[in-house]
């Protein structure tokens, strides 16, 4: 297999625009070719990560979105996980079928409802939905969980949120920029308790590209190529009581990941993470199980301030979802953003010390039934 | 960019669907008219699933045993939710939980209610993991989950 890297990224602010999702759309990537040099013309392969009907209005809505990510005349997919167009798309390079793709991600979230109402049509009509569950109330019922199983404080969940949200403020591109304290998240409403309303990610516009090269081409376009090492996926049952909410598939996702990778201990070798957390618990879950601490250590981790922006592993410098979340682009801004780290490019949320891997994670579904783990390297 | 210039178009789509349920949830649906909660064995690894599934996903092996399990059950999680939102019929506040009921080995999702959830300090000290729920039904039966009106505390 062929080596691929990020060679450049573009992303737009996650604020409600007031251009149409075309325009939106045709603005990001216009900037991520004009940044590499490259002609719509030179691109070899396009694919999109977006949702069509739920999250746009529109039915296959891949069809609309192509000619603002320059697609004409050319192979294009889309995936409705964006770190799955990702991966799709780093397939074409090592495949030997193209020597760039171009990887575009967009939602507009502030022109479609509630992520709860959307996200209650992943429910089944004939179980889930009828006895009220969407994402946020999976997420409470694993939050509740997570709290009696290991003794996590909501005081240790609210933490991340003040961290986030703190992160995002030097983040241009960040929707939520307001500084908020551990009293802030407890008094804030009981919407799904043991959820509270800053516990939930917001809803969030955004375009995201990458563009992806082989090595050839790669060292060509720019001085700074940041190589895929590692990926892994897994999924679990879709019926949440058919699993364990806290045992999950992201520790199958993440050994395939640092498998790939040849990461033995990933605590040491990762440098900073961007983790996929729509409910700030859950970036306590998903270090446990990607092994930046043990088991039931989530609570103690965030205490230790090992994850905070100046610590000895930033998880999310850049705000992360609590502060922006453009639902199905959401995978695509952690890859892109931990490509930022490695670069040295992120700018004022750029961490202050050498990172030469960086790991990015995506989830979808109720209570993460689909997890992603990409890890990228300098 | 003015007021004038950021315009936009409402829209609502509703758009109708016919989705079936097939022999095995039909089945599991009649029964519930009947007041039984069934689940279906799997031979392979002799897992009772609630909701039924005419195949076992992890064994991927048809599961041909129907097997009545018990009406009452562990809450395993539950959340107290307290946010309208569109297309929801239910009306707020209300919990929807996960109960292991007795004879299964999976999570079964509906609702508990019976208690007094206007406040929800008293709600929190009413209803604790582990403990045991029974299904109540409802009078009208019209083949569906809410045939189970919801599961209320035993105690």
């Amino acid at each position: 297999m062929r080596r691929v890297a990020i060679t450049h990224v573009a992303q737009s602010s996650g604020v409600e625009s007031k251009e149409s999702l075309m325009d939106f759309t045709y603005a990001i990537n216009k900037e991520i070719l004009d940044k590499a040099g490259l002609k719509r013309e030179e691109v070899g392969c396009i694919i999109a990560g977006a949702a069509d009907i739920f999250h746009s209005g529109l039915s296959c809505a891949n069809a609309f979105d192509w000619d603002g990510i320059g697609a004409f005349l050319k192979e294009g997919s889309r995936a409705e996980e964006s770190a799955f167009s990702f991966i799709y798309g780093c397939m074409r390079i090592m495949s030997g079928h193209f020597d760039t793709v171009l990887v575009t991600a967009l939602v507009k979230g502030s022109e479609n409802p509630d992520n709860d109402a959307i996200t209650s049509f992943y429910g089944d009509p004939f179980y889930l939905r009828p006895v009220g569950l969407n994402e946020s109330a999976v997420a409470a019922m694993q939050m509740r969980q997570y709290l009696e199983r290991y003794g996590i404080t909501e005081e240790q969940c609210a933490k991340v949120v003040v961290k986030n949200r703190g992160n995002a403020l030097f983040n241009p591109y960040a929707h939520v920029k307001k500084r908020v304290s551990i009293k802030d998240v407890m008094d804030s409403e009981r919407i799904y308790d043991p959820l509270k309303t800053l516990e939930c990610s917001p809803k969030s516009d955004g375009v995201v590209a990458v563009l992806l090269a082989s090595e050839k081409r790669a060292r060509k376009l720019t001085g700074k190529p940041v190589w895929l090492t590692g990926y892994g996926s897994s999924m679990d049952h879709f019926i949440p009581g058919d699993r364990d909410l806290l045992n999950g598939q992201l520790k199958t996702a993440a050994a395939r990941a640092y498998k790939m990778a040849g990461i033995r201990d990933p605590q040491k070798k990762i440098d900073v993470a961007e983790i996929c957390e729509p409910y700030a618990f859950q970036e306590l879950l998903w270090c446990e199980h990607l092994g930046i601490c043990s088991e039931g250590q989530g609570g103690k981790l965030i205490d230790s301030g090992m994850t905070q922006m100046d610590g000895a592993l930033p998880v999310n410098p850049s705000g992360g979802v609590l502060a922006t979340n453009p639902y199905p682009a959401r995978g695509l801004y952690r890859i892109a953003e931990a490509a930022l780290q490695i670069k040295g490019q992120a700018g004022e949320h750029q961490v202050d010390k050498k990172v030469r891997t960086a790991l990015a994670h995506s989830t979808h579904g109720f209570g993460g039934q689909c997890h992603s783990v990409v890890i990228l390297s300098s | 960019m003015s007021k004038e210039e950021h315009r936009i178009v409402k829209g609502q789509v509703m758009v109708p669907y016919e989705l079936a349920l097939g022999r095995t949830w039909c089945h599991f649906f009649d029964c519930l008219k009947e007041e039984k909660i069934m689940g279906k064995k799997c031979r392979k690894c002799s897992r009772v699933l609630v909701p039924p599934r005419s195949f076992c996903p992890r064994c991927f092996e048809d599961m041909e045993e129907w097997v009545e399990v018990s009406q009452e059950g562990v809450v395993e999680t539950w959340v107290y939710v307290n946010m309208p939102f569109f297309a929801q019929e239910l009306k707020i506040p209300f919990i929807s939980a996960q109960i292991r009921l007795d004879g299964s080995d999976s999570g079964f999702i509906h609702q508990i209610a019976g208690i007094d959830l206007s406040d929800f300090d008293k709600v929190r000290e009413r209803v604790k993991l582990g403990d045991r729920v029974r299904a109540v039904w409802s009078t009208e039966k019209k083949g569906n989950i809410l045939d189970i009106a919801y599961f209320e505390p035993v105690k």
